[in-house]
């Protein structure tokens, strides 16, 4: 289960520290580079990658929670289905994410029937052991709509409904990169949905912006290489799409899961939680899908949802902010105070992709390049009585 | 958090992190916490120990109890009776009081509980207490109606007696952190099964009482060893954070020495659960002076319980109630546990 040791050797993570930081004084100025994904934040979190970059360097996690840029319409159509006695099947963090007027977890307190599950595979038996009708709430990336597609390929009962608010990252990345103000002058693709969508399918974005996009993994190892590749573009003005996790990856993607993809959903344009209206960044199922499609075989009464005002603490979130880049949880009043995984304010502290969940998981600093290194000096004899014992 | 949650006492007020220990603060330091509260020989709640103390003389009589609930009752590598029996040894041992002078026992069963069960679990409380060289010497018997509880509830009290004792407060910048085996054994084994993993792995609980173990360290560096805690519920993070917040340094732990098993390592990555917030039942925490960290771990390595103990971190002046974990990639802080863990969704 352990990840190869190869991709966590602490010596070859020296020598790409050093690479890092003989890449950033290259540049000669500071530096911002963005990645889109919670997974390679929960990794720079872990293990601590952030106080081992050099000072000029600002890697800043973007829209790259599912759960976090999920809209509150989108909420609200479930908890609207949800209201009306509809049966929801959704992944476990959406339950708790607030919409507009209340979480699902709201509605299931107040008696409406919600199921966790974990793949929508899981969700199709729970439609299967009952005659009521199913809506699968279904959320994410392209990672996640592969599997929703291939499920519904696959033949599901005639129960079984599917409300689609799964998400495209590709087109949030122009918007992002458009965005007045930003700083960010190279991203990190995420690996994992790379292996679907290819690294060829940041080429456009390359070409239209200008800016040198690196396909990275999830290993320290993976993260530190990528950067140092990364800066070293930046630095020399390189303008192009680098795959470095070849080993998944590779230029055109698994050509079977996009059939099945673009077989079930389009692209639409709409809105990102926070951070804009996103052309073909939603992923809606295809007329022909219309039998299974929750939008159009249910009447959602979303509009009674909406008499309801936000909270005052809602209105100091600034999640929006952070996702888009602009702002990071410690600019935020209510981190770790009013807002904290018990009761999460806004959706970047409930899913386990968001950068407040994650910052607050690991202790809520996420750098510490202030601290003093010279204070771990350890005795030769318990190093050698450390490691792994089998 | 709604009105209504605020109002209930919650699972997490008994997971033995940061919510339970604001709950006793809040509670029952109010109700039972002496006037002053600091008295010249008597060590009471607002100490937040492991356990109380009063000075007979030139010695210190300690005192502890604990209440033992475990969901399933038997489990591999122990039950709640050997569970019972570890916990309120160790109580005793972490302060310094190896001599266990004697143990009560009182059992609260559920209607319906089978009596070969029962006698299991007695059996398995006789034969810790022959490893702790103690002995059970009162005791209480209650049975309650169906569902009225869950299936068996056993209380342990103890008194032992000590020379020196030894807080969980006492720790210095410079004292190095020892721990005395593998990490997060009972717990990953506790989960695995609770959770129903298919796994196939031989986990099991390091569930032991640690006496003798802590007596051979004590007696090696007499004075030396400055603190002492069981790293039970909330792991190594947990007990860590209240030594260091007690003794008002920070703790730098380096990752690379962490003595944890594969198997445990493995199922922690499955289930997204860091070996560090992983409860504990045989292990302890101990700082120790840098001078007499050679003889500490030669004498921990000497007893059977203690094969695997090792140095994995340090204490520094800066950061005072952090605890800092060097990855070999960097370094970041390590939470302080809050509510109960739960293998994450997904």
């Amino acid at each position: 289960v352990s990840a190869p040791l190869e991709f966590r050797d602490p010596v070859r993570a020296g020598e790409l520290r050093d690479a890092l930081a003989r890449a950033a004084s290259a540049v000669g100025r500071e530096v911002a580079v963005m990645h889109v994904c919670g997974s390679h934040e929960q990794a720079i979190a872990k293990f601590g990658l952030r106080a081992s970059f050099p000072p000029s360097l600002n890697v800043i996690m973007g829209p790259g929670c599912p759960v976090c840029i999920t809209d509150q319409p989108e909420i609200d159509e479930a908890v609207a289905l949800a209201r009306q006695g509809i049966r929801i099947a959704t992944y476990g963090d959406m339950v708790r994410v607030p919409g507009t007027a209340g979480s699902l977890a709201d509605a299931q307190a107040a008696g409406a029937p919600i199921d966790v599950v974990y793949s929508v595979a899981q969700a199709v038996e729970h439609a299967r052991a009952s005659d009521e009708p199913l809506v699968f709430f279904a959320t994410g990336f392209e990672t996640t709509a592969v599997a929703t597609a291939a499920v519904l390929i696959g033949g599901v009962p005639s129960n079984f409904f599917v409300l689609s608010a799964h998400k495209y990252i590709p087109p949030v990345m122009e918007i992002v990169a458009e965005m007045p103000g930003t700083r960010v002058e190279g991203f990190l693709a995420a690996g994992h949905a790379a292996t679907i969508t290819g690294s060829a399918v940041f080429e456009p974005f390359v070409a239209r912006h200008g800016v040198p996009v690196v396909v990275a993994g999830f290993e320290p190892l993976d993260i530190l290489a990528a950067l140092v590749r990364l800066v070293e573009m930046i630095g020399r003005g390189e303008r192009a799409v680098v795959n470095m996790f070849p080993r998944c990856v590779s230029r055109d993607g698994n050509a079977n899961a996009q059939r099945q993809l673009w077989q079930v959903f389009r692209p639409i344009g709409g809105r990102w939680r926070g951070i804009a209206h996103v052309p073909n960044g939603n992923l809606r199922l295809r007329d022909e899908w219309a039998a299974v499609d929750a939008r159009r075989q249910f009447a959602i009464d979303v509009a009674s949802l909406w008499r309801s005002a936000p909270s005052t603490l809602v209105r100091q979130c600034i999640c929006g902010n952070i996702m888009a880049g602009i702002a990071s949880p410690a600019d935020c009043p209510l981190f770790g105070g009013a807002c904290v995984p018990d009761a999460p304010v806004g959706a970047c502290m409930v899913s386990s992709e968001g950068t407040c969940r994650i910052w607050h998981e690991y202790g809520g600093i996420p750098d510490l390049r202030a601290c003093p290194a010279d204070s771990l000096a350890l005795q030769a004899d318990g190093r050698r009585a450390g490691g792994e014992v089998a | 958090m709604s009105v209504a949650t605020a109002d209930r006492i919650l699972l997490k007020h008994g997971a033995g992190g940061r919510a339970m220990r604001r709950l006793i603060a809040e509670t029952f330091l109010d109700a039972f916490e002496t006037d002053p509260p600091e008295r010249a020989g008597v060590l009471g709640v607002s100490a937040m120990d492991d356990g109380g103390a009063v000075r007979l003389g030139d010695q210190w009589l300690v005192l502890t109890t604990d209440s033992h609930v475990i969901q399933p009752v038997f489990f591999p590598g122990g039950d709640i009776g050997r569970l019972a029996i570890a916990g309120t040894v160790n109580d005793l041992a972490m302060m310094g009081a190896t001599q266990i002078l004697g143990l009560t026992c009182a059992v609260i069963i559920e209607e319906g509980f089978p009596r070969r069960d029962l006698e299991r679990i007695l059996a398995s409380m006789r034969a810790a207490c022959d490893e702790a060289s103690a002995a059970v010497i009162a005791g209480d018997t209650k049975v309650m109606g169906a569902r009225e509880i869950d299936r068996i509830v056993i209380n342990t009290s103890g008194i032992g007696l000590t020379r020196r004792l030894v807080r969980d407060a006492g720790l210095r910048a410079g004292d190095q952190i020892v721990v005395t085996g593998t990490i997060g054994d009972h717990g990953m084994a506790v989960m695995a099964l609770r959770h129903g993993l298919q796994l196939e792995t031989d986990l099991r609980s390091d569930v032991a009482p640690l006496n003798t173990l802590v007596r051979a360290a004590l007696d090696a560096a007499p004075g030396e060893i400055t603190a002492m805690k069981d790293p039970t519920r909330g792991g190594v993070a947990g007990a860590l954070h209240e030594m260091a917040g007690k003794s008002g340094v920070g703790v730098v732990l380096d990752e690379v020495l962490l003595p944890v098993r594969t198997q445990v390592r493995g199922v922690s990555e499955l289930v997204g659960i860091d070996p560090l917030f992983v409860a504990n039942e045989g292990k302890a925490l101990l700082g120790v002076r840098p001078d007499a960290v050679a003889a500490v771990l030669a004498a921990l390595r000497a007893h059977p319980l203690g094969r695997d103990a090792a140095v994995i971190g340090v204490c520094v002046p800066d950061h005072p109630g952090k605890v800092i974990l060097d990855t070999g990639f960097g370094r970041r802080l390590v939470a302080e546990p809050d509510g109960d863990l739960l293998p994450r969704i997904c």
